[in-house]
């Protein structure tokens, strides 16, 4: 890299099914207010925007335009970028790219959605699908998770009541994440007899539809030192898009995690993923796919993850931390989403989770976007230079 | 900031009115299968090729959200880092140059697509606007365009005369440009004989809508592009500006942020007068009084001599600057591409390529695009051979 750079500030919504009480522009403002605040800067001290949500889901053309003078940003630079459902995990790389060409001293990067205000899922079942092709099919990521995890079933030995588990241990870090939108305090059985959307997807393993916004800072290093005794420097991060090639996969149950944490583990030297990286936010659309991420990122061998919950060994105080603030599945403002799972990682980072805080020290953390029928984007966050 | 960014390869389509027998995908891999075959690179994972694809669209111009992912399809941009830009395609050159600055990337592929003719633009602009303030009350990017046509042409006393020979220069140029829309020997008569589309804008001072069409470029590394061509273009400079949204906060007869955008770029330059150091200049003027405002903008004549600028000929082919040889966006280009086009038309200049309406001897040159209602979002490319 050109400079190395860190992030100096973070802050999120408290995400709701619904946000009648504020406008779009107003709630983004909440998230970048808490960011500022985070960092002790001001709108004035930012030179450079980043923006953007899913905004098909949300039905509008251009929204950079009039969120940004909501947010006094007139007079500076920036634009809008969007990538479907890895938008925020674009939209941070774009950050980082931007605060690491050392030309500007504070990126602010924003990102949101409110689904409260459109229907999402039209947006989002037509994402990247060809209309000769994958267009064909009645593919949304309901049906898309649905197809991926009878594969995994099939292949794995993991039952229903395994998926359940999962979906049960996102509920309980989400209970101690006050940001977090679903908080139910769930059992197995209540899992298990949701209601079916496509077997063996319940209601409550899918992501929610979320009115949420994420916002963060990232500065060029020598800044960075200036504006905070606690910088989480960014180590490496890398997008791995395979474009929608849905029935091209040979394995029906992967999607381009392994390859992009394999490129970023190599140019970062990492051997054992498990020990050397302490905190993991994985963007997990279903809560089964958790149990294909946790393979993907080599946490452990494939089709083995869901005996780690049969022995309980997944959770925030226990021996795999992996999306102790809940996750997806608990909270989902689509466009903002990889941004959420970023300024998750990085207060793990800091050790100001709060309640969800993974304990001992948090050395590194790894964040990633998801999107459509398998595209990725991985963030690599670190204590230390 | 790791070296200098090169422009290594360009291509367009003919631009028209209305590519039935095209399908998106056709029209990305037309040009970016000809960049590709102009430099021989692929994409591959080993960083001999291609490493990032950057694409420019508008999800509701284009149907599928996401219609750039059709590249994985179309020219085996499988695994591949990729990014889209929600803005106008100048802003994507933009941050694809700060891709490479980043260090992140060595080699990015930049495409931007349009078929205005499958959607109505005006709508989709009209959903650009605020939906509190602006959007009731009908406003949309040709009502905001005659509304500062009306209020520039009012304060500096420019002349309707003088709006239409801006569009009698960009057809006679449009002649010499084979992949240009349409070219007559239309005169300030027939012009100002055109039908009334918005008060004072006529419909021959208008940009032709729809059409159709799509670019891509390279762009590479210093380095790299030294190995790739012998006639390498470098971007010398870039520059963003917001401005605000709602019309009413701002005087519309000036453009404070296309000032604010040349001035960063020209300072990255080391530029400091811009008339006399560009050879020409490709700007993104969607009507008629667009390009003599852009040109005051830009530094090429005082605030209110956009008129007298047009008058003394200088912006002709054979004058001091001349602006848009290739007809610019008068011509007929889509929304979206003409930013890229407009930075692709200005390296063709440089490299010596551009035929008949070559400026001779051209060395260096200013691109131009522009994003929301009214030049909201301005963006400032300098480039030399």
């Amino acid at each position: 890299m050109a400079e190395r750079i860190a992030i100096v500030g973070v802050g999120q919504t408290h995400h709701k099914s619904k946000r009648p009480d504020v406008t779009t522009a107003e709630m983004i403002a909440e998230s970048v207010e808490r960011c500022l605040e985070d960092a002790g800067l001001q709108m004035k001290d930012v030179d450079h925007l980043v923006g953007g949500s899913f905004e098909v889901a949300d039905g509008y053309h251009c929204p950079d335009k009039w969120i940004i003078p909501e947010l006094g940003a007139v007079g500076k630079a920036g634009l809008e970028l969007q990538n479907v459902g890895t938008t925020g995990g674009v939209l941070a790389v774009a950050s980082f790219n931007i605060a690491a060409t050392g030309l500007f001293d504070t990126v602010l990067c924003y990102s949101w959605q409110k689904m409260d205000e459109a229907a999402g899922a039209f947006g989002r079942g037509g994402g990247g699908a060809n209309e000769y092709w994958t267009g064909q099919f009645p593919m949304s990521p309901i049906t898309n998770f649905a197809r991926r995890t009878y594969a995994y079933m099939d292949r794995s030995g993991c039952t229903e009541e395994h998926i359940a588990m999962v979906r049960v241990k996102q509920d309980q870090c989400a209970l101690k994440n006050p940001y977090a939108q679903l908080r139910l305090g769930l059992t197995v059985e209540q899992v298990m007899s949701d209601v079916l959307l496509a077997w063996p997807i319940r209601r409550l393993h899918m992501c929610p539809t979320t009115a949420g916004a994420a916002a963060f800072i990232v500065c060029p290093e020598e800044r960075a030192k200036k504006v905070t005794d606690k910088p989480v420097w960014v180590e490496d991060w890398f997008t791995c898009h395979q474009g929608g090639a849905l029935t091209m996969a040979e394995d029906p149950t992967s999607s381009t995690l392994r390859h992009a944490c394999e490129v970023v583990y190599k140019r970062q030297n990492i051997k054992n993923p498990v020990k050397e990286i302490q905190a993991w936010e994985v963007y997990e659309p279903a809560s089964p796919a958790e149990l294909r991420w946790m393979e993907e990122v080599g946490i452990c061998e494939d089709y083995t993850a869901w005996k780690l919950f049969e022995q309980d060994k997944v959770g925030i105080d226990k021996e795999v931390p992996f999306n102790p603030s809940g996750g997806v599945t608990a909270t989902n403002p689509i466009g903002a989403t990889p941004v959420v799972r970023l300024v998750e990682a990085a207060l793990q980072v800091r050790g100001d989770a709060g309640e969800h805080q993974i304990p001992g020290k948090i050395e590194r953390a790894l964040a990633t976007g998801y999107g459509g029928q398998g595209e990725n984007v991985i963030m690599l966050l670190r204590k230390t230079l | 900031m790791a070296g200098r960014v090169g422009v290594v390869a360009v291509a367009q389509t003919k631009f028209e009115e209305k590519k039935a027998t095209e399908h998106t995908a056709e029209l990305m891999y037309n040009v970016t299968r000809e960049v590709m075959g102009q430099t021989g690179l692929e994409f591959k994972e080993d960083g001999t090729g291609i490493d990032a694809t950057l694409a420019a669209s508008y999800d509701l111009f284009s149907g599928p959200a996401g219609a750039y992912m059709f590249l994985g399809y179309v020219v085996g941009a499988y695994r591949r880092e990729d990014e889209r830009v929600l803005e106008d395609g100048s802003l994507a050159v933009y941050y694809g140059a700060m891709q490479i600055l980043s260090g992140h990337v060595d080699t990015v592929l930049l495409v931007s697509y349009n078929k205005e003719s499958s959607v109505g633009k005006n709508l989709i602009e009209w959903v650009g606007m605020d939906q509190i303030y602006q959007r009731r009350i009908g406003l949309d990017f040709v009502s905001a365009a005659g509304l500062q046509a009306m209020r520039y042409t009012t304060k500096y006393g420019i002349t309707p005369e003088q709006c239409a020979k801006v569009v009698v220069k960009s057809h006679r140029n449009a002649a010499n440009n084979p992949y240009a829309m349409c070219c007559d020997n239309i005169t300030v008569e027939d012009v100002l004989r055109s039908t009334m589309l918005c008060d004072p804008i006529r419909v021959q001072e208008a940009k032709p809508t729809p059409v159709d069409g799509a670019c891509a470029i390279i762009l590479a590394s210093e380095e790299k592009a030294r190995k790739i061509t012998d006639k390498p273009v470098w971007i010398t400079g870039f520059g963003s500006c917001y401005d605000h949204h709602e019309l009413g906060y701002r005087d519309l007869a000036d453009c404070e942020a296309l000032t604010t955008a040349a001035q960063r770029a020209y300072k990255m330059a080391g530029i400091t007068n811009p008339l006399k150091t560009f050879d020409l200049a490709e700007i993104s003027e969607q009507y008629a009084y667009q390009e003599l405002l852009w040109s005051e903008g830009l530094g090429f004549c005082g605030k209110g001599e956009g008129g007298k600028l047009i008058d003394s000929g200088k912006t002709q082919m054979g004058g001091d600057l001349p602006i848009n040889p290739s007809g610019g966006m008068l011509s007929g280009l889509p929304v979206c591409v003409a930013g890229m086009q407009r930075v692709a038309e200005c390296v063709v200049q440089l490299r010596g390529e551009a035929g008949d309406r070559q400026v001779p001897g051209a060395k260096k040159a200013v691109a131009h695009g522009v994003d929301g209602p009214a030049g909201q979002l301005q963006c400032v490319i300098t480039l030399e051979n």
